[in-house]
């Protein structure tokens, strides 16, 4: 790798930021995003950034300017995460529904109560039904490079959508690893200007006045629902083609998702973040010291759902554990239903585990996922899960059962 | 893959002195990692920090469970934690600590493995002028394990630090890399 | 909506609204039930009627003086409300054929 500087993650969505040009940076500081804006407000009072930061009193102040921001062509960026990714919830809508491209860096922890500033996904699952698109990245290299494939994914004509780039709070915003930078000029060549058009976008432009945010009748709203849910259809197409432009351009590639191991696997393990790397390493160990038949499939673009590739990579196994960092109260984790549904039809499908992993930053070790795969074994050869919704590493001494 | 806990209190440069390690390891080529635990963030709170070193890419992001090796910048966290619960059977520990090695564990400072002791706080007063002492400690440990080459570290913490600083911290990490070399010929 | 008011060509992205000041074709003045009169010799210029009037109904003309736009105005009686003289009345509106 040329050019690895050691960067945390933080840092590193800070610099692919600053390479992307953005226009504007709104943001209000929240553990654990608060050193990417910290980073960002730097490089523009240093004029390494030529950028604009708007200050804002709360995170709503903040998606409203970046609402306005993008809405004059702008390119715009912000980041946050629990509470203050919460407290957007209503303009969330606003800004997926006005087509604006913003791109948003959410670094995930938990919703209180109970309080806390640990990882768990609760925050972004909480917009998953909004029009944003959540793209959840593994490790700091891959923290970097989605932040420029979001842009030029956002910006494209037939997508349109804002899009979070997810990264497990203090598991990876704050682990430093070496990371490529890449140049101006190559990033600059793969991600040009964002222009948008005042006859198509969302855009405020004197010469040709418009009021956006309008109010509409039942006769179009459904309409315009569907051209919104129609433009993440393409925007998964999209994702496949800026991923492998970016493959050919830097030499690094992701796709939606990632299939390791799970070609021959009887149990495959179904993950987001950095869960997925450990993962891969438990899943090596048991192949190599128990000669279990493990695979690890990775969920890197979370909406829009996989659906293709999460299909041809699990439905042959013989059982899939779907291990989430959060939970959908009277029912079970939120991708575990995703993952049911997408198999809901298929003609042959895998015995499904519905486990819950690492909530409020409770480190998923070894151990832990050790045990999903034995239990997910155990469920492929006798054909069903031990139980509907499996808490993994979870006290029994404090709650019984 | 090396795996290493850092066991400090806040504001001794535990995170820091993670961080640099994984950096010189970089700058030789290797694949690192680290980072810290959260806790209650305030001066003198016990913080452990990882690091991670591997000839690959590494792809494990949990805690560390049976490091090879443990630093420990203050010995009187020892009362509270156990400072080498997981460590492997050949692991080593470089300790802050005017004691020797076979005093170290007979105080039952530390239950188990090779100690490599140095006295990095009064390295740290006598070169850099305060009691922060994680480039020293590091010297010591580039030392005792090789895991890393003591020039690796001097450009790492002459790429973090201003100049005086930075220069202060390589000539006080060189003298504990050579009371520890001095020691083990 | 009685005629279609667009296709599928030209459906756009999002209901921005792409026609500025589009609420003046609508002439909501026949929605009216009762119309304010102003008597110019009562009247002081205060503007409190132009203020207060939510539909922007009230207007000072170029001749100085305070005219109701029969147009837009909905007949919601606030300006007579607000008078400080009294120099406005509601009276049952007469339809104009």
């Amino acid at each position: 790798m040329k050019n690895r500087k050691l960067l945390s993650g933080n840092k590193a969505i800070a610099e692919a930021v600053r390479l992307s040009e953005v226009n504007v940076v709104s943001a209000y500081p929240i553990t654990p995003q608060t050193s990417i804006v910290e980073y960002l407000s730097e490089y523009i009072a240093r004029g390494e950034l030529n950028a604009q930061f708007v200050q804002a009193e709360s995170e709503f102040g903040v998606m409203s300017a970046c609402i306005g921001a993008s809405s004059v062509g702008a390119r715009v960026f912000t980041a946050t995460c629990s509470q203050g990714l919460a407290l957007m919830h209503e303009l969330n809508y606003v800004a997926a529904g006005l087509r604006l491209p913003i791109v948003m860096a959410v670094t995930n922890r938990q919703l209180s109560q109970p309080l806390g500033m640990w990882c768990d996904h609760s925050d972004a699952m909480g917009e998953r039904d909004s029009g944003w698109m959540q793209i959840y990245v593994e490790t700091c290299q891959e923290a970097f490079d989605t932040v420029i494939q979001a842009f030029k994914l956002s910006e494209s004509r037939e997508v349109l959508l804002p899009t979070m780039v997810c990264l497990d709070g203090f598991i990876l915003s704050h682990t430093s690893e070496p990371v490529e930078v890449l140049d101006q000029e190559q990033v600059r060549d793969f991600l040009p200007a964002y222009k948008p058009d005042a006859d198509y976008h969302t855009l405020l432009d004197v010469k040709k006045p418009l009021a956006a945010g309008g109010g509409c009748p039942p006769a179009f709203t459904m309409e315009f629902d569907y051209k919104k849910y129609d433009a993440q259809e393409k925007g998964r197409e999209m994702l496949r083609k800026v991923d492998e432009e970016f493959g050919e351009t830097f030499g690094r590639r992701y796709g939606l998702v990632e299939a390791y191991r799970c070609e021959d696997a009887d149990a495959i393990l179904v993950a987001m973040g950095t869960m997925v790397g450990t993962a891969k390493d438990v899943a090596d160990e048991l192949r190599s010291q128990k000669g279990w038949r493990v695979g690890v499939l990775k969920l890197r673009s979370y909406r829009p759902f996989p659906k293709e590739e999460v299909l041809k990579a699990a439905c042959g196994s013989k059982a899939v554990a779907v291990v989430s960092r959060a939970i959908s109260y009277g029912i079970g984790a939120p991708v575990f239903s995703d993952i049911a549904t997408a198999m809901s039809n298929a003609s042959k499908k895998p015995v499904l585990l519905n486990c819950i992993a690492g909530m409020g930053g409770r480190d998923v070790d070894k151990k832990s996922l050790a045990a999903v795969f034995e239990k997910a074994i155990k469920a492929g050869e006798t054909g069903k899960a031990e139980n509907e919704v499996e808490w993994v590493g979870l006290n029994r001494n404090l709650v019984g059962g | 893959m090396k795996e290493v806990i850092f066991h400090g209190r806040g504001g001794q440069g535990a995170v820091a002195g993670a961080d640099i390690l994984a950096d010189a390891a970089m700058r030789e080529g290797k694949y690192s990692q680290s980072f810290p635990t959260f806790g209650p963030e305030r001066r003198g709170a016990p913080v452990m920090a990882f690091t991670r070193i591997d000839d690959k890419p590494i792809r494990v992001r949990c805690q560390i469970y049976e490091p090879d090796y443990v630093i420990v910048l203050d010995s009187t966290i020892g009362q509270f934690q156990n400072l080498t619960a997981g460590l492997k059977p050949d692991g080593s520990v470089i300790i802050n600590t005017p004691l020797t090695a076979e005093k170290v564990l007979e105080e039952k400072i530390v239950a188990k493995g090779k100690i490599y002791p140095i006295d990095a706080s009064s390295i740290a007063m006598k070169i850099i002028g305060s009691p922060v002492l994680n480039t020293v400690i590091l010297g010591a440990f580039s030392a005792a394990t090789g895991e890393v080459k003591l020039k690796s570290l001097i450009e790492a913490v002459s790429s973090r630090f201003s100049e005086t600083v930075a220069q202060k911290n390589n000539a006080a990490m060189e003298e504990a890399y050579n009371v520890v070399k001095g020691r083990r010929n | 909506m009685s005629k279609p008011y667009w296709t599928k060509e030209n459906f756009p992205i999002t209901p921005n609204i792409r026609n500025p000041a589009g609420s003046l074709a609508f002439k909501c003045g026949q929605w009216r039930s009762v119309r304010p009169v102003i008597d110019e010799k009562k009247c002081t210029k205060c503007g409190l009627c132009v203020l207060y009037c939510p539909d922007d109904a009230v207007v000072k003309n170029e001749k100085d003086v305070m005219e109701i736009r029969y147009d837009y105005c909905k007949g919601c009686g606030i300006c007579e409300n607000e008078c400080p003289v009294k120099a406005i009345k509601m009276i049952v509106e007469v339809q104009q054929k």
